[in-house]
């Protein structure tokens, strides 16, 4: 763990543990200096003295040449073991006399070296001039000591410094233990705080107020904090509780509409089933007594004609056309249920070919007659092919039914563009309609034409328009009385 | 040996009259065989309580659909299953035109479905195209 990662408790003892180790050292490393250098000046000082005195004392041995004076006098210096040696010289410069009294001439320096002291070679060097009172010099004295003095002092103030480090450092120790104490303690109480709150979520608890100013702040700051959690814990649970009770209304009002929906959808499905078995039935029942009117009908026609006088074979013949009539009506009415049942069987389909088809029947069915059929090309569209086939019937048939009457009868059928949208048309140039009546055209039943004029049952394009719508498409018609019909439709993919 | 009886299964006393006319009038005049509900018509096939099957098979069946007791599908279905009578010709003669009777008439194994127009003269049309083909031209297995 580096140290900028140390848990805050150690960093602080650390950090004080430092401050205070530097600043003694700083201290001790100044006092010691100092220290030094007044040893040394006091040991030079003593030297110069005592080189002084010594010099003094020698005055007259050497003022006489008394050599045996001289080094009783030198001897005297045996009384400091530092002494290391002592030298006498003449005032040629000879030596006269030295301490002890045998050294050997290499130990005895040649010359004393100009006067006072000096440090040399790990000695203090003293040397004085020896000379009577007020007037010529005699000679020069050399002394000689060790450091032992000067190293006595400073061994005993380092010991100082050194214990004066070790205690004070305990005592630093001491203090910021105590010290940090009051700041980490708080902290780390405060930390103890977060982690249960966050554990157990309860925002009620609070932190004991700090000592100092800045922990008073930051426990402040926290015990904030936690106000506005416990502000926001407590929205949020109502923000909640609100989002559950309207998801709840939500899903009880889409649970009705659902309900709702399944009844309605079971209803249709009932209603269809009904319709069903009405359209089967009709299919079945309806139709079996037409054919037995239609069928004795012409059977009093054939076998009774002699029997009956003209009136009532025209009433016969009428019976029998009103029930093929009727007949047809049925079918129609039939295949218009069976739109609107039927399931789309959505797939490609070449509108083109049903339409060539469609009107290939129709010529089969009218060969005498000329129409000129224009049958656009490569009309391709997406939807059921069996109920698009009934559309081209019903509005190419209807086509073939309303230009019977005129000169030279065309039909068209096409597609083309309006506002980005695909339109197909069947247009004729038959007898047309009146725009008055144009809601009229998709009604069942509706016809704006009478039979005896044009026959019809009403129902094809309503049946049409059923298909049409089934694709979600739309159907519309233009026209006008004797200027032929366009009959217009789309078909959305 | 009566090679060309016509089976006609009607339930509508005016239908078999017409039927029945529309044949004649085209000088077909095999024997008819006419019940007015399916389960005469099965007992007619396959015999019953107290009657043997018919000896010989008819050369044509003519079905109606809706029918009391047995429907017309169902007849047809159980002369399908049987052995003997699996290849008889049936010949569906009804009002309906509703996919699901053509489609499941079919299925079942109906050689022809003929929708019976309102009109009479297309009736007898229908049924003198019918007595050409299934009595005159159709070829048939020798009876077993």
């Amino acid at each position: 763990m580096t140290p900028s990662r140390w848990p805050i408790r150690r960093q602080l003892m650390a950090m004080t543990l430092a401050v205070s180790a530097v600043v003694l050292l700083l201290t001790a490393a100044s006092y010691g200096g100092f220290e030094v250098y007044s040893a040394r000046r006091t040991a030079l000082r003593r030297m110069t003295t005592r080189a002084q005195i010594l010099a003094a004392n020698c005055t007259a041995a050497l003022a006489f040449a008394n050599r045996g004076d001289a080094e009783e006098i030198l001897s005297a210096l045996k009384t400091d073991p530092r002494t290391q040696v002592a030298v006498l010289y003449d005032r040629a410069g000879r030596v006269f006399a030295t301490y002890p009294a045998t050294v050997p001439a290499e130990v005895a320096p040649e010359a004393p070296g100009r006067d006072g002291s000096r440090f040399e070679r790990g000695l203090v060097i003293g040397v004085a001039p020896v000379a009577e009172e007020g007037s010529r010099r005699l000679g020069t004295l050399y002394i000689a000591t060790d450091l032992q003095e000067v190293w006595g002092t400073l061994r005993l103030s380092g010991l100082i410094g050194v214990a004066v480090l070790a205690v004070t450092l305990v005592l630093a120790y001491l203090m910021s233990r105590i010290l940090q104490g009051r700041i980490s303690v708080p902290i780390l109480a405060l930390a103890d705080t977060a982690r249960a709150i966050s554990e157990r979520q309860d925002y009620a608890v609070r932190a004991a107020p700090g000592t100092t100013a800045e922990l008073a702040a930051l426990t402040g700051a926290f015990n904030q904090m936690l106000e506005r959690i416990a502000e926001q814990e407590v929205a949020l649970r109502r923000y909640s509780t609100e989002l559950e009770g309207l998801v709840r209304d939500r899903t009880l009002a889409l649970e009705e509409r659902n309900a709702e929906l399944h009844e309605r959808e079971a209803r249709l499905v009932a209603a269809n089933a009904e319709l069903d078995a009405f359209a089967y039935s009709v299919s079945h029942d309806l139709r079996a007594p037409l054919r037995s009117i239609d069928g004795f009908s012409q059977i009093l026609l054939e076998d009774y004609g002699g029997v009956v006088d003209d009136a009532g074979k025209d009433a016969l013949r009428r019976v029998r056309a009103a029930t093929q009539r009727m007949g047809m009506l049925i079918d129609d009415l039939l295949r218009l249920s069976r739109v609107t049942r039927a399931e789309l069987r959505i797939e490609t389909v070449d509108l083109s070919e049903l339409a060539r088809d469609v009107g290939g029947d129709l010529r089969r069915g009218a060969p005498d007659r000329v129409v000129d059929l224009r049958i656009a090309d490569g009309v391709v569209v997406q939807g059921d092919a069996r109920l698009l086939r009934v559309v081209l019937e019903n509005l190419i048939g209807n086509s073939w039914k309303y230009t019977g009457k005129v000169a030279d009868p065309r039909i068209e059928f096409g597609a083309g563009n309006v506002d980005g949208e695909r339109v197909f048309y069947v247009r004729d140039n038959g007898a047309g309609f009146d725009m008055r009546y144009v809601d009229k055209l998709f009604g069942v039943f509706q016809r704006l034409h009478a039979a005896t004029e044009f026959e019809g049952t009403g129902v094809g394009l309503a049946t049409v328009r059923r298909i049409i719508t089934r694709h979600n498409g739309r159907i519309w018609a233009d026209g006008k009385v004797g200027g032929g019909a366009t009959l217009s439709f789309t078909l959305p993919a | 040996m009566n090679p060309g009886l016509i089976l006609l299964v009607e339930d509508s006393p005016d239908d078999v009259a017409l039927t029945l006319r529309a044949l004649k009038s085209h000088h077909i005049r095999n024997e008819v065989v006419v019940v007015d509900d399916g389960a005469k018509a099965l007992e007619f096939l396959f015999g019953g309580e107290g009657r043997p099957a018919a000896p010989s098979l008819p050369a044509v069946v003519l079905l109606d659909l809706k029918l009391p007791k047995v429907d017309g599908l169902e007849v047809l279905r159980r002369i399908r299953s049987e052995e003997r009578t699996r290849i008889v010709p049936v010949v569906i003669l009804t009002s309906s035109d509703e996919q699901r009777d053509m489609v499941e008439g079919y299925s079942l194994g109906a050689n022809s479905y003929v929708r019976k127009p309102v009109d009479f003269v297309e009736f007898t049309e229908a049924a003198k195209q019918l007595g050409l083909y299934w009595l005159l031209l159709n070829q048939a297995p020798a009876a077993r």
